[in-house]
């Protein structure tokens, strides 16, 4: 402080403003760096509903853990140093505990600064991630049994995911699909899913849909 | 062992003119307001009362008002978001709050890793560590600037990734894991490496309520500075030694001026002859000494004689 009063050459101050500028930069980079390297969420650890896109949620999270104290059924909570996801950031892993799909959405009105969506308008709305059946191998229904109960616990039943006649090694089978215009990725097929590591996931919508195509048969019309 | 080991070298000379209580005045008050605030917090999701709801980043007081830090909020903006709602005016009711009570009173009054700067401070004196590498002040201004061009770099709240304040209060709002590792080296940091160095040479959320410190109104003032022994035992004691110099042994204003003061009031309580007290910045009063309507108290016990210090410690 006292050096602002103190009289300076221009060397000198030339010098010091150097100084200070390569001082903020290193600190400054040295940060971002470990902010890069943390800050990518574990694709297990799923954002609230309403949650803006992974970028703008970072910057508008401000880490206050009232989503986490609204919800009712506790699936919510704050990431741990060098958990799922940036620390502080609120999370849900559905294979514990789902997203019970609030009418109200108390966890997005809760959240003070819009890294949540106050104002979305139904729970339907909500983007959570999309349901993925990924184990072909393990699901009872590929094993030509009639398990259903990834479809019977799903909140938007009938819609979300529906059983679909298919055929897998000559035999006839009901394969679980998932219509992702409908599923929010609130995870209750993940968690009842009876499989060691549940046949059904929910994924970010980035790693669970292949998106469109960039040839004609495969683009979106 | 004497239990009397325990208390703060530079509290003792109070101790013995005013006792126990006038020597720990503030000191208990604040750690009453840091504890109490953080229980505030806890009973929540501890007890289910929902006093306040959320954590020191933003919070709701019952169910209605919402408050936000500042500095989260400038952090944003840097990243790319401006926060709108509640936490907007939340966080313009803070800064509002720390501009009339002191900036650092943040430091001083609320923040958690302070109890856990002051303790190793505590502890640098009674193991008679003395190892010191000199931090310039002008660091924490420095990484204040780093965490908003890194937040500006990344597009995330950046200084959220690592701020040991935000992590120690969620420690006990709702966990942090293997956080409690940087809360620790902290705690070494400031026992083994360098004097204060966390609180008052390094951390970004001192420096910036300290910018906001640079115009608060309620100021510790050294109204009664006539009465001064030389014991230096506020220069000792105070976390930020360099703002008592120009009240203290200045010709102008007796106030307290500097942001970086906390407002802590160590160097009340550590005062013998009662130099220091609350005032606000814009204050010239001065206290003719001797008072005398002061005399018997401060007489209790005669205060030893001291040689005058020559200068306070140039930091």
């Amino acid at each position: 402080m006292a050096s602002s009063k103190r009289k300076m050459s221009r060397r000198t101050a030339m010098t010091e403003i150097a100084r200070g500028a390569g001082a903020v930069c290193l600190g400054g980079f040295s940060l971002a760096a470990l902010v890069q390297s943390t800050a990518q969420a574990d694709a297990r650890a799923m954002r609230p509903p309403g949650a803006l896109p992974e970028d703008d949620f970072l910057s508008a999270c401000v880490r206050c853990g009232l989503c986490v104290q609204a919800c009712p059924y506790g699936t919510l909570s704050l990431a741990e140093w060098g958990t799922e996801a940036a620390v502080g950031t609120p999370f849900f892993t559905p294979r514990e505990v789902p997203c019970y799909m609030c009418r109200d959405i108390p966890c997005a009105r809760a959240c003070p600064t819009g890294a949540l969506d106050r104002d979305i308008p139904s729970i339907r709305d909500a983007n959570m991630g999309v349901a993925v059946l990924v184990g072909h191998e393990d699901c009872l229904d590929y094993k030509g049994m009639n398990c259903s109960i990834c479809v019977r616990v799903c909140p938007i039943r009938g819609d979300a995911i529906t059983l679909e006649p298919g055929e897998f090694n000559g035999r006839k089978i009901m394969i679980p699909t998932v219509h992702s215009k409908h599923c929010t990725g609130c995870g209750t097929c993940e968690k009842h899913c009876v499989t060691g590591h549940a046949s059904i996931r929910v994924l970010p919508r980035d790693l669970g849909l292949g998106g469109d195509g960039r040839n004609r048969a495969g683009r979106d019309v | 062992m004497n239990w009397r080991a325990i208390i703060a070298d530079n509290r003792r000379l109070n101790m013995q003119a005013n006792g126990i209580l006038r020597a720990h005045k503030w000191w208990l008050l604040r750690r009453a307001s840091q504890i109490g605030l953080l229980g505030l917090f806890m009973l929540g999701p501890m007890f289910g009362i929902w006093l306040v709801r959320g954590n020191f980043g933003a919070s709701q007081i019952l169910d209605s008002v919402t408050l936000s830090d500042p500095y989260l909020f400038v952090q944003s903006l840097a990243g790319g978001t401006l926060i709108v709602g509640p936490a907007m005016l939340g966080a313009a009711i803070v800064a509002g709050f720390y501009l009339l009570m002191g900036g650092r009173a943040y430091c001083g009054w609320v923040c958690p890793v302070n109890i856990v700067t002051d303790t190793a401070f505590w502890l640098r004196e009674k193991t008679g560590l003395t190892r010191d590498r000199k931090l310039d002040k002008r660091t924490r201004l420095m990484v204040l600037a780093g965490t908003i061009l890194a937040s500006f770099v990344t597009g995330t709240i950046a200084w959220e990734f690592v701020n040991p304040v935000s992590l120690l209060q969620r420690a006990f709002i709702s966990g942090i894991g293997l956080g409690w590792g940087i809360i620790i080296a902290v705690f070494l940091l400031d026992l083994f490496v360098s004097r204060r160095a966390w609180c008052s040479h390094i951390c970004p959320v001192g420096a910036f309520y300290g910018l906001i410190g640079r115009a608060s109104v309620v100021r510790v003032s050294a109204a009664n500075r006539s009465a001064c022994t030389d014991c230096g035992a506020c220069f000792n004691i105070c976390p930020e030694p360099h703002v008592i110099v120009p009240a203290l042994k200045g010709k102008g204003s007796p106030v307290i001026l500097s942001g970086d003061c906390q407002n802590c009031g160590n160097c009340i309580d550590s005062c013998p002859v009662d130099v220091f007290r609350f005032s606000n910045r814009f204050s010239m009063r001065l206290t003719d000494a001797p008072d005398l309507t002061d005399a018997p108290k401060t007489s209790r016990t005669p205060i030893p004689e001291r040689s005058p210090r020559p200068a306070p410690p140039a930091h």
